[in-house]
């Protein structure tokens, strides 16, 4: 594998002797994510393995190319889980795509998204040098964050070798439940049960009905489901695994998918489309035709933001919703720290220049 | 002396009681919580919106004038440490708690409220904010930030950087940054995980937003007894394989636990060589039930004694003696010498050797108290300044125990910060790649190095002088700089 990492190196400098744009790729899995790619393809998905993993520790160090289907399969033997249920999007999906594209799954509201659990990388930047932060223990403030910056920059910083991660035990019993209402009242609803000591991991609202999932000690799963109702869905964790992996028929792709981070409370959107609920409020997908202009006004009306998901075959451009100037200036120094010749992924995540 | 062109432009937009400039006025400010260093401002200013933070960023960016941003100043690695000519801002002044909101579980607060301060506020809600350092009661959340600071609850609930959600700062050039949003996320890097424990270097936050949570039903902890600190080690990891993440899991040593016990009266067993505290926190039901599991647990890892808190007065007993660690240590020595690495658990039984080696090497003994949950070791080494060469000898240990943490793969600092105390540990830890990096992220925001400069990462030359350099993958570090 240093063979590998030795080979890598050279691809980007010569990249960067040439001013040639890299496009940084593991499997594939998430191409639809982001800016259009640009550059020649640079698949770095052979550099894979896991390296460590001591369940006792709760820490996982693998390659980035390794497949987030074996380290969870892994995980799961040992009682033990990524905690923020990345969605693979495919079957090859690789860690190193998870943390760069830094998306999580439904556990997130209440777990923490990727960037919480990354303790270390180990990265080649735009020089082609190889470089660690961070490590592998879970209270660490020696130099910036580097690692946790990683996570979700879609490679435009540079090619995740390494990544070490906190991961937790897998709740000894989980239990999803269905309430009917209206979506006022389950925005209501999931943001004051969050406020409550209850064991909830997860929420979801569409057409009518609230799904939550309880996890957690067999006894506080039974006696928060006494407290809060509902009937019991027959096969859970199938609801949650389609809704993390988008299979589900609200995800059928009949327009634009947009994504819309915002406060939690904020109330039904009066938009056009198709919406889904997710994260107690936070995250609302919405199928819609509407211009972009005007779904980025309503997530920024709400004190949000909004990104195009998935285009479903339509432009990619301005994906993101744009960053204000001072913020964009920073961005564009940050790139440059790491990436002086902007080989990585260029356009990928903002505008660089 | 004050730069006679600052004193008389910052008295254009700062009234007279904001500025500090004669020597007994800025004296009081000359240390953080860590007094081994000292150094008296050049002046200080104390601004009361955020305006006058942002005119004096921008006059300083003018002047080339640095400035250093100190909340309350109880910081334990000198991070807060003022520079001769420079400015020292304090904004201590920025104590508003500007709103909360019980629904969507957060709280607007200005950057020098005091950490306890948030928890009391959100109280009434049934909320509270999660990291709680033991400065809790004086430390501001703005220091939080910047050192992304933990505290005993962090293996479940995360540091700093897992619980806000938002923060406004200022550039040195007096450019508004809002980074984060109420939302979980926002577009671009994550400038609020970078922000997160940049020690000042970067930005000067003026507004934070943080998440508050549920305050769980019922809180309970079991205190453990050990004849032999390996076993108490293993018992950690015992309970952590089990499937179960306590609120809280510390350890004390021998010394730490009678240190302790003469201070508090928590009826410590005197007789272990180490203590295990498991404190386990949720539904009422999860903890009755986890409870029995720990308790079965630590029976079987061989604890020769078990107690269970029987009611909250006990359980704050239990805790009373870990939390007044520290000044316990303080009342057996003359001076201690607080350490802050963290190790893989896995690694404490050989680490605790040899710091005990090193004790006897060094001549100076250690008491040590352990966030044994995560990792994170504080060896306290007893010495007394007043004798001539001690403290030069205790910080040679210190940097002996910081460099036996990246050793065996942990780190110099857990939750205190590099600060100008670990500076060396840094050229210990990172390669001159990595330190090149971190001082380009530096330049990214503040290209003329004024905000809190020498301070978080060294200077190459700074790791050369010092010799603290490691031959790390056969490689020798720093080979573009002259040896002699």
């Amino acid at each position: 594998m240093e063979t590998l990492i030795t080979q890598y190196s050279e691809t980007i400098r010569h990249a960067a002797e040439t001013a040639t744009p890299l496009c940084v790729r593991g499997s594939g899995s998430k191409d639809f994510y982001g800016g259009e790619a640009v550059g020649a393809a640079f698949d770095v998905s052979g550099h894979k393995g896991i390296l460590t993993y001591e369940p006792s520790e709760l820490v996982l160090t693998a390659r980035g190319g390794t497949p987030l289907e074996e380290i969870e399969a892994l995980l799961a033997q040992n009682g033990q889980m990524l905690a923020f249920e990345p969605p693979h999007f495919g079957p090859g999906a690789t860690l190193g795509g998870c943390v760069a594209t830094g998306l999580s799954g439904p556990r997130r509201a209440y777990s923490g998204a990727v960037r919480d659990f990354v303790l270390g990388v180990r990265m080649i930047d735009g020089r082609g040098d190889d470089l660690r932060f961070g490590g592998q223990v879970m209270k660490n403030v020696a130099g910036y964050d580097v690692s946790r910056l990683m996570a979700g920059s879609l490679g435009t910083l540079g090619v995740l070798l390494e990544v070490s991660l906190k991961v937790l035990p897998r709740p000894a019993e989980e239990l999803t439940l269905r309430l009917e209402m209206d979506a006022r009242h389950a925005i209501d609803t999931m943001n004051r049960w969050a406020g409550l000591p209850l064991p909830l991991s997860a929420t979801a609202y569409h057409d009518g009905v609230l799904t939550l999932r309880l996890s957690g000690a067999e006894s506080a799963v039974a006696a928060a489901h006494v407290k809060l109702g509902g009937e019991t869905v027959a096969n859970g964790p199938a609801f949650w695994h389609g809704l993390r992996e988008q299979t589900t028929a609200f995800f059928r792709p009949d327009a634009p998918l947009w994504r819309l981070s915002l406060p939690s409370a904020t109330p039904p959107l009066e938009v056009s489309g198709r919406q889904l609920i997710e994260w107690g409020g936070a995250l609302r997908w919405l199928s819609t035709d509407q211009k972009p202009d005007a779904v980025r006004d309503t997530a920024s009306r709400a004190g949000g933001h909004a990104t195009l998901f998935r285009a479903n075959n339509g432009a990619r451009r301005e994906v993101f919703q744009p960053l204000a100037p001072a913020v964009l200036a920073l961005h564009q120094r940050l790139k440059n720290a790491f990436d002086p010749h902007g080989i990585f992924n260029p356009g990928k995540l903002f505008t660089e220049s | 002396m004050p730069h006679p062109e600052l004193l008389s432009r910052l008295r254009t937009f700062l009234p007279e009681e904001a500025i500090l400039h004669q020597r007994e006025d800025v004296k009081p400010y000359e240390s953080d919580g860590l007094t081994a260093y000292r150094q008296t401002p050049m002046l200080v200013v104390i601004p009361q919106t955020e305006d006058q933070v942002r005119n004096i960023l921008k006059l300083c960016h003018e002047l080339g004038v640095p400035v250093v941003a100190r909340g309350s100043g109880t910081g334990l690695s000198g991070g807060a440490l003022p520079l001769a000519d420079g400015i020292l801002l304090s904004l201590a002044r920025f104590q508003q708690i500007i709103s909360i909101d019980p629904l969507a579980r957060t709280a607007r607060v200005q950057p020098g409220v005091r950490n306890l301060a948030i928890s009391q506020a959100a109280a009434p809600h049934g909320l509270y904010y999660a990291p709680d350092p033991s400065s809790q009661i004086a430390c501001s959340i703005g220091g939080n930030v910047a050192e992304n600071s933990g505290g005993v609850h962090c293996l479940k609930y995360g540091l700093t950087v897992h619980n806000i959600l938002r923060i406004r700062a200022l550039t040195i050039e007096g450019e508004i940054l809002e980074i984060g949003s109420e939302a979980l996320d926002s577009p671009g890097y994550d400038l609020l995980a970078l922000l997160t424990g940049s020690e000042g270097m970067l930005a000067v936050i003026t507004e934070i937003t943080v998440k508050l949570l549920p305050k769980p039903e019922r809180a309970q902890v079991v205190l453990a007894a050990f004849d032999d600190i390996e076993k108490a080690g293993a018992a950690v990891g015992n309970i952590i394989a089990a499937g179960i993440i306590p609120a809280g899991l510390e350890m004390m040593d021998r010394l730490a636990i009678a240190a302790a016990e003469a201070y508090v009266h928590a009826g410590y067993p005197l007789d272990a060589e180490a203590i295990l505290l498991c404190e386990l926190d949720g539904t009422n039901e999860e903890v009755s039930e986890e409870i029995m599991k720990v308790r079965a647990i630590l029976q079987s890892s061989g604890a020769t004694e078990l107690r269970t808190a029987q009611d909250e007065a006990q359980r704050l007993k239990f805790w009373a003696g870990r939390k007044a660690a520290f000044p316990a240590v303080g009342r057996i020595s003359p001076d201690y010498y607080c350490m802050d690495g963290t190790i893989p658990r896995r690694q404490l039984p050989y680490v605790l050797t040899r710091i005990r080696e090193l004790s006897l090497e060094y001549g100076l003994a250690v008491a040590n108290v352990f966030h044994a949950g995560d990792g994170n070791l504080h060896p306290l080494i007893l010495y007394d300044a007043n004798q001539p060469g001690q403290l030069e000898k205790t910080e040679a240990f210190g940097a002996k125990i910081l460099a036996l943490c990246v050793e065996v793969g942990g780190t110099i600092t857990g939750e205190h910060g590099v600060g100008v105390e670990k500076l060396g540990g840094m050229c210990v830890q990172f390669g001159s790649k990595e330190l090149d990096l971190l001082h380009a992220v530096k330049a990214a925001f503040d290209e003329q190095g004024l905000l809190n400069p020498g301070k978080a990462v060294p200077t190459l030359h700074r790791c050369a002088e010092l010799g603290a350099m490691h031959v790390h993958h056969g490689e020798l570090k720093f080979p573009e700089l002259p040896r002699f």
